[in-house]
């Protein structure tokens, strides 16, 4: 039994659907917007260059939000891990290994030690 | 518009492509099977489950449809919570413009365009290094990789799920690792680091403004003002943070 026995399942594919709709019109849109024959305007190049860089660091820091100093781990094995992958990457130049390395010392942190 | 020319897919291109999106493999297959099992839990079959991770596809976004779904949320009210949510997927779009311009096969990469791939696919360390067809290959590969991915654990998470022992707590943090291994390998290939520092610093301030939930779309239009002052002031000449060493 679906928890929504109050719903019908037309009233889900809707609500599905428009989903849908939303998340791909906003993939979508820039392409139709900016695509097409004409040159891409010298402004959108510019944020094409420098986005990516401004979103990885957004990206990361939404990835860590959750993390509070004051909770009961103090933020600890998120800060330990996070250094392991930054100081391999460094070092080796390897994303694989930065995350495999980061991703275990996270879990044994949080599963055995902390 | 003129295409890039064909090029078939070399087992080499599927090698390259598998082996950049492991990391994504790892996230999505531990949360697509956390996705399943939840929707499996809250009464919703597999072709539920697996309809929304094939159609959809927008991690964070199924999580917070499960809410929607089964609070009975009103239309509108779904609409304005995805837009919310997938606001950030405008920035990735117009980011990728440019890269995509030429891309074959490219309304199914405009469609599979997720946080994990637009992370792998924007980033030119890897992908001003190819030949054109092969950089084809490499986005549509990459793309479909990680669509496969998701939707398998999708469909493992409602199948197998409860039968899982081993404690996967914590695995999840592959996904942040991936983000903070391509920011650092970026910082290190870039001489300026402007535009990396103004996101960590624009995220972190309204972060600490809005809260957890509701940060991202001020954060991204903080972002978006930043650059575009940055930009003014620098003039055209120096476009800044894009420049390879």
């Amino acid at each position: 039994m679906k928890e929504v026995a109050k719903v019908s399942n037309t009233y889900l594919i809707i609500m599905i659907l428009i989903m849908i709709a939303v998340t791909q019109a906003l993939r979508f849109i820039p392409f139709l917007v900016f695509g097409g024959n004409r040159e891409t305007p010298k402004y959108v190049e510019y944020l094409g260059k420098v986005l990516p860089y401004a979103i990885m660091g957004m990206l990361v820091v939404f990835c860590l939000k959750g993390v509070s100093p004051t909770g009961p781990t103090h933020g600890i094995p998120e800060l330990i891990s996070v250094a392991v992958v930054a100081a391999l990457q460094v070092w080796k130049r390897n994303t694989l290994i930065s995350i495999l390395c980061g991703t275990v010392c996270y879990m044994v942190l949080i599963q055995f030690v902390f | 518009m003129k295409r890039n020319p064909k090029a078939k897919i070399t087992k080499n291109d599927l090698k390259r492509a598998f082996i950049k999106t492991i990391p994504v493999l790892t996230g999505y297959l531990v949360l697509g099977i956390g996705y399943g099992i939840i929707m499996q839990v809250k009464g919703f079959g597999i072709l539920w489950a697996l309809g929304l991770s094939l159609f959809l596809f927008a991690g964070s976004m199924q999580f917070v449809a499960i809410g929607l779904l089964t609070g009975g949320a009103s239309l509108l009210t779904t609409a304005l919570t995805t837009l919310a949510v997938n606001a950030r997927h405008l920035f990735y779009g117009i980011s990728m413009v440019d890269k995509y311009k030429k891309a074959r096969r490219k309304p199914f990469l405009i469609f599979a365009l997720t946080d994990e791939t637009y992370a792998l696919v924007s980033n030119s360390v890897d992908t001003d290094k190819m030949e054109e067809g092969e950089r084809d290959n490499y986005f549509f590969l990459v793309s479909f990789f990680d669509w496969i991915y998701w939707s398998a654990g999708t469909a493992i998470g409602c199948l197998a799920g409860s039968v899982l022992h081993f404690n996967t707590a914590g695995i999840d943090f592959a996904l942040t690792a991936l983000f903070v291994s391509i920011f650092v390998e970026q910082w290190i290939e870039t001489r300026d680091h402007t535009a990396a520092v103004t996101g960590v610093l624009a995220s972190v301030l309204m972060l600490l403004i809005f809260g957890a939930d509701n940060f991202l779309i001020p954060a991204m239009i903080l972002i978006a003002v930043a650059l575009t002052v940055m930009r003014k002031k620098k003039g055209i000449t120096n476009e800044g943070g894009g420049e390879s060493e």
